[in-house]
């Protein structure tokens, strides 16, 4: 009995340990990617219109999505923001309300899950087929590294558009916020304005915004073009690729939003 | 195994012998465990990265499904190996492409998208891009699987003629024994990683070997057995775990 226990134990242990080397190596090979993509950046960007293509495909055609979510995003928060602030008579504060909302978190936040499922998710399926009908071979027996060719365009074309649609996806949230606290509820345009410019400022709160969004295009860029890349070539694999490619990005944005947050804002809490 | 310089040479084997992996091991797409890969006396496998590179400019491969770029008309698939490794002027780039287009019968299709085409027309793209940049030696993987006769005869034919006309070393993986006996120069046969058999065409017909029978004449049963190693049938039918 003694015996069979302890080989049930050491076997779980085994299958412990498996998982945990598993997981360490892929992470490795995740960094060495990493490394291999921006090696390539300089072919990315001596190849401008690669790169400038990717910009036009996950930023340009993200932009309604990102826009009519920022509009929605901000009539809301003005919505709920009156009814509490009103409580306190501070109904005068919901401008900076709204824009600190939107520009510390929730421009970067829910942009970066927006285009983690709408460009992500792209990304990862395209080079996951292009991997399947053995695109990517046919480059690399053409001497031509699909790391610099196919890759590095589609993670700076990430690395740049994200920081731009949370930008505007701010931009677009500030004036549904207005379109809802100004000219719905009747909050006077003036205090509306004035509140927000005196009480947001570009440092910290605009570039830690923007600091965040930046973290966020790369970390989701390189996770879909990575699970594009390792994709098992077929149909299941790109599939279940394409899905790892948004709850890993979207589990990403949420934890290194909390880790940049705590570490952002701490300063300003504290003075 | 040898492929001599400037003849056809056909690797024929079942499906899932390791054909594709020979072709991988020559492209250096692979390493092999064992043995050894020369190419023009280079060794494949012990090349670094760049050397390498090099040496894949100087092959065409022509893949299975041709494994043409889904977001590139024909012109510009033919036209991206000129565009990579080379600085030609758009001029040239566009006349070059079209008199490879014309040499395998497609200069009229040079706008279409690779989705518009047929297999075989895909196929034939395929090779017009294999044949881009002039290479020494070109590699088909599988060249006949899925086409109609008249797509097979001419790929067939054109594998021929763009070897002669060029000058190039063709090494063709296919199971096709028919159509590739019309135009090689050599048959390697391979079955679970060793050469089993080999000849020119002609003793390929003549031959006497049971696997090469089996091969040429397309029987079910013989030295590949038409049954996937089991247990025997008996047993494992009256045995009672499921």
């Amino acid at each position: 009995m003694t015996a069979e226990l302890a080989a049930g134990i050491a076997q779980w242990l085994r299958r412990l340990g498996a998982t945990v080397t598993g997981a360490v190596s892929q992470l490795g090979f995740a960094a060495r990617f990493l490394i291999a993509v921006l090696w390539h950046t300089p072919h990315a960007f001596r190849r401008i219109h690669l790169t400038l293509r990717e910009i036009y495909f996950t930023g340009v055609l993200s932009l309604v999505i990102i826009l009519m979510s920022g509009l929605f995003v901000g009539m809301v928060l003005s919505l709920q923001g009156y009814e509490t602030l009103k409580r306190y008579g501070a109904d005068e504060q919901l401008g900076i309300l709204v824009a600190l909302a939107l520009v510390r978190e929730l421009g970067p936040v829910i942009s970066g899950l927006l285009f983690a499922s709408r460009a992500g998710s792209a990304i990862t399926a395209e080079i996951g087929l292009m991997k399947t009908t053995e695109q990517l071979a046919a480059m690399e027996m053409m001497a031509v590294d699909p790391l610099a060719r196919v890759v590095a365009p589609r993670f700076w074309g990430g690395v740049i558009s994200m920081p731009l649609l949370a930008a505007l996806f701010s931009a677009a949230g500030i004036f549904g916020g207005y379109l809802v606290g100004v000219r719905l509820i009747g909050i006077d345009a003036g205090a509306f304005w004035g509140q927000m410019q005196a009480g947001v400022d570009v440092w910290p709160d605009v570039t830690n915004g923007i600091i965040k969004s930046v973290v966020f295009g790369a970390a989701v860029s390189l996770i879909s073009v990575f699970e594009g890349y390792i994709a098992k070539p077929t149909a299941e694999g790109v599939a279940s690729a394409t899905t790892r490619t948004v709850v890993i990005s979207s589990l990403a944005i949420l934890a290194l939003d909390f880790v940049m947050t705590a570490f952002m804002f701490r300063g300003a809490n504290a003075a | 195994m040898t492929i001599p310089r400037g003849k056809i040479v056909a690797i024929m084997g079942g499906s899932g012998c390791g054909k594709t992996t020979i072709l991988r091991l020559i492209g250096g797409q692979l390493r092999p465990q064992s043995g050894q890969v020369r190419v023009g006396g280079q060794s494949v496998p012990d090349l670094p990265p760049s050397g390498l590179y090099e040496l894949r400019r100087r092959f065409g491969m022509l893949f299975q499904f041709g494994a043409l770029f889904t977001d590139m008309s024909v012109f510009e698939n033919i036209a991206f190996p000129m565009r990579e490794h080379t600085s030609l002027p758009e001029e040239l780039i566009r006349d070059l492409v079209l008199m490879k287009l014309q040499a395998v019968g497609l200069r009229g299709a040079a706008q279409l998208m690779p989705v518009e085409l047929s297999g075989g027309m895909a196929r034939r793209v395929a090779l017009a891009r294999a044949i881009a940049l002039d290479p020494l030696l070109v590699l088909y993987d599988e060249p006949f699987a899925g086409l109609d006769p008249i797509s097979l005869g001419v790929v067939g034919q054109l594998i021929r003629h763009l070897n002669d006309a060029l000058s190039i070393t063709s090494i063709v993986v296919t199971h096709d024994v028919y159509e590739s006996l019309k135009i090689v120069d050599y048959l390697y046969f391979v079955s679970e990683g060793r050469i089993v058999a080999s000849g020119t065409p002609e003793e390929v017909h003549a031959s006497s070997d049971p696997f090469v029978r089996q091969f040429v004449d397309g029987a079910p049963d013989g030295p590949v057995p038409f049954h996937y190693p089991a247990p025997a049938y008996r047993e494992e039918i009256l045995s009672r775990d499921c």
